[in-house]
């Protein structure tokens, strides 16, 4: 059997907060809890990792990346630890997994031109032979993507806007064929017009390269958009893994379902129907302490949620939902 | 529209920032009117001069931003020719404001409790007990429990500190009150919580609402009137279901299709970039990114042309 792209296996990242000075008590946070998951990368296929902040999302990509390293779990690359990849073989590692951030005006250096990040690219991982080559591959690459290398080449980043810094990571992204991509909120801080060439540039890429991608992110309209699959995170746990169009349309898990109806539909003949009733917020605790993590909110919920985490069960067609409700 | 039902009206308002490299032209002659009750959007891509439209219609504007021309008319007052305390006088009172990113400039060292009284006791001469009062019924209104009062900021979650700024904003039964970005940086659930919220303003106390969010799901949730901006001026105004159901402007038209959505199979994005206010194209500004542009686009400016009854739009291809 050939082994997948990539395997999460019981990835666990906890943090400990407070116990500064001695003066507030030390607490451990479980951000990450044995979070399992693959992307088997026969075909190319875009995931997307969906949950509301705090969910342990972003922990996850860094993880990935080899960014953060897990309390306990472990990642595989081609059946093999990240760690070990990044001790051993660096370079492949870099090259095969590719990276997008959030913010688009972070990641560039104000002194330094735009173009220099996929120069260095084609430099750094030897993609071309000469330096006539190089400009060749940058601008067939570019223009791929849809954007004007005559407009692009040799400006500086505060000459050009945030959805073509994000398109140029495409480009780097063209440029190195990597066999995996994780984007952590590309368009989040893109304007509106400019994020569905973005997320039309991902898909194409996808097929052209055969990449596959980790799609982070908070809003299901672009998740259920961009992705095949679905996986809902509620407080560092999975809750559901699905395709992309049957969990938008028919979520199982009663936290799916929550965040599914709190999507705003762009149509006003579409409104929410609870719209005019103001609920009373109350202090809950965020999570549950014990058992479920949603079982504090569930509207379904029974005395063994309580108690019991509920194992993320097989429901057939691929689907998975960790709820006790299932299967009927 | 009839004259009286109408509680602001701007016309021709220019709002500009000095800079070395002469007049940056944010907000470039806007007119549009605001009916009493109503919930009304602006909507519009980062930069094109939402934000200086609704911070010059308050006066909140700082330099080097100033108010070049035009008039405010809110409730047979002419906003511009007010003194300045006048003008602090109306804040709260009659016309509040959420500003983009307010709840996280709460007081940190203050009580919830303590920073509302404040705002009462500095525009009326209400005693301490009785604002406190007010405080709490203020806070229950927007669904928040009443521990919340003797509560700090930090203690709260973000969601709550926005309906806490929302429980200030309506302390005084404003009229009006103007909305900027109120539900940027929360997360999906709690960001439906709070346009439900703000809805409600309008439904149950009768406010009328300014809503200003580059999000057109969240204004297709809750507006009535959208006005839709584009480099400094209105593209279109009209009805929230006209603008989603039947735009006029090929601005409009490209950005309803441009918002990814659980209903739709395909979207496309408005090739090209927002231009700079510093230097805005000649004629019709979005001709550059217009596939529709003719001849006369690039030369002469469209006017805001009103098409049926509270429908206008701005392009030389309409009639």
């Amino acid at each position: 059997m050939e082994e997948p792209l990539l395997e999460l296996k019981n990835v666990t990242k906890e943090y400990t907060i407070g116990g500064g000075l001695g003066l507030t008590e030390r607490k451990t946070i479980r951000a990450v809890d044995k979070v399992s998951f693959t992307i088997l990368g026969k075909k190319p296929t875009i995931v997307a990792l969906v949950g509301q902040s705090g969910s342990g999302k972003t922990t996850i990509a860094r993880i990935i990346l080899g960014l953060l390293e897990p309390t306990s779990g472990e990642v595989l690359y081609k059946g093999k630890d990240t760690r070990l990849w990044l001790k051993k073989d660096k370079k492949t590692y870099r090259h095969n997994v590719q990276v997008i951030f959030q913010d688009p005006y972070g990641i560039y250096n104000p002194f330094y031109r735009v173009d220099r990040v996929l120069f260095k690219a084609v430099k750094k991982f030897g993609l071309a032979s000469s330096s006539e080559e190089a400009h060749k591959m940058v601008i067939e690459s570019m223009r791929a993507m849809g954007l004007r290398p005559e407009d692009l080449l040799g400006r500086y980043p505060h000459q050009i806007s945030g959805g073509e810094r994000q398109r140029l990571m495409l480009v780097r992204i063209l440029l190195m064929k990597p066999k995996l991509v994780v984007a952590d909120e590309p368009v989040s801080m893109i304007d509106v017009s400019l994020r569905s060439i973005f997320l039309n540039n991902l898909q194409d890429l996808k097929e052209r390269i055969e990449m596959s991608c980790l799609y982070i992110t908070h809003d299901l309209n672009i998740a259920h958009y961009v992705a095949d699959e679905i996986i809902v995170l509620c407080h560092g746990r999975i809750v559901e893994i699905g395709d992309a169009k049957s969990i938008v349309k028919d979520p199982l898990h009663p936290y799916s379902q929550n965040l599914v109806n709190a999507i705003p539909i762009p149509d006003p003949t579409k409104r929410w129907k609870d719209a005019a009733q103001i609920k009373e917020v109350t202090f809950e605790e965020l999570r549950a302490e014990q058992g479920c993590m949603y079982s504090h909110k569930c509207p379904h919920v029974m005395p063994m949620c309580k108690k019991e985490v509920p194992p993320l069960t097989e429901l057939g067609s691929g689907r998975k939902a960790a709820c006790f409700l299932y299967p009927r | 529209m009839r004259k009286t039902d109408r509680i602001l009206q701007v016309e021709d308002l220019r709002v500009y920032y000095k800079s070395i490299f002469g007049d940056v032209r944010s907000v470039d002659g806007v007119s549009f009117s605001v009916g009493s009750n109503e919930v009304f959007g602006i909507a519009g891509e980062s930069g094109c001069g939402k934000s200086t439209l609704v911070e010059g219609i308050l006066r909140v504007i700082m330099p080097p931003g100033y108010i070049k021309s035009g008039k405010i008319m809110f409730k047979e007052k002419d906003l511009l020719s007010l003194e300045e305390e006048e003008m602090r006088r109306l804040r709260w009172t009659e016309l509040s404001y959420i500003p983009q990113g307010s709840m996280s400039s709460l007081n940190p060292v203050l009580k919830i409790e303590e920073q509302m009284v404040d705002a009462v006791t500095s525009h009326m001469s209400t005693p301490k007990e009785e604002a406190s009062n007010m405080a709490i019924s203020s806070l229950k209104e927007v669904g928040l429990p009443l521990e919340v009062a003797g509560m700090y900021p930090h203690e709260l979650s973000g969601g709550m500190k926005q309906r806490v700024i929302i429980a200030t904003a309506i302390l005084l039964k404003p009229s009006l009150i103007v909305a900027d970005e109120p539900v940027t940086a929360l997360d999906v659930v709690v960001q439906k919580g709070i346009l439900q919220s703000i809805a409600n303003l309008r439904d149950i106390y009768g406010i009328t609402v300014i809503f200003v969010a580059h999000d057109l799901a969240a204004h297709a949730q809750i507006v009535d009137r959208l006005t839709v901006m584009y480099a400094g001026k209105i593209a279109e105004i009209g009805s929230v279901y006209d603008i989603f159901g039947d735009p006029l402007h090929p601005y409009s038209k490209l950005l309803v299709a441009a918002i990814p959505s659980i209903e739709k199979e395909a979207v496309q994005g408005i090739p090209g970039l927002a231009p700079s206010p510093l230097d805005w194209p000649p004629g019709c500004r979005f001709h550059p990114r217009c596939p529709y542009a003719i001849p006369v686009c690039p030369h002469d400016e469209p006017p805001l042309k009103e098409m049926s009854p509270g429908r206008y739009a701005a392009c030389h291809l309409l009639g």
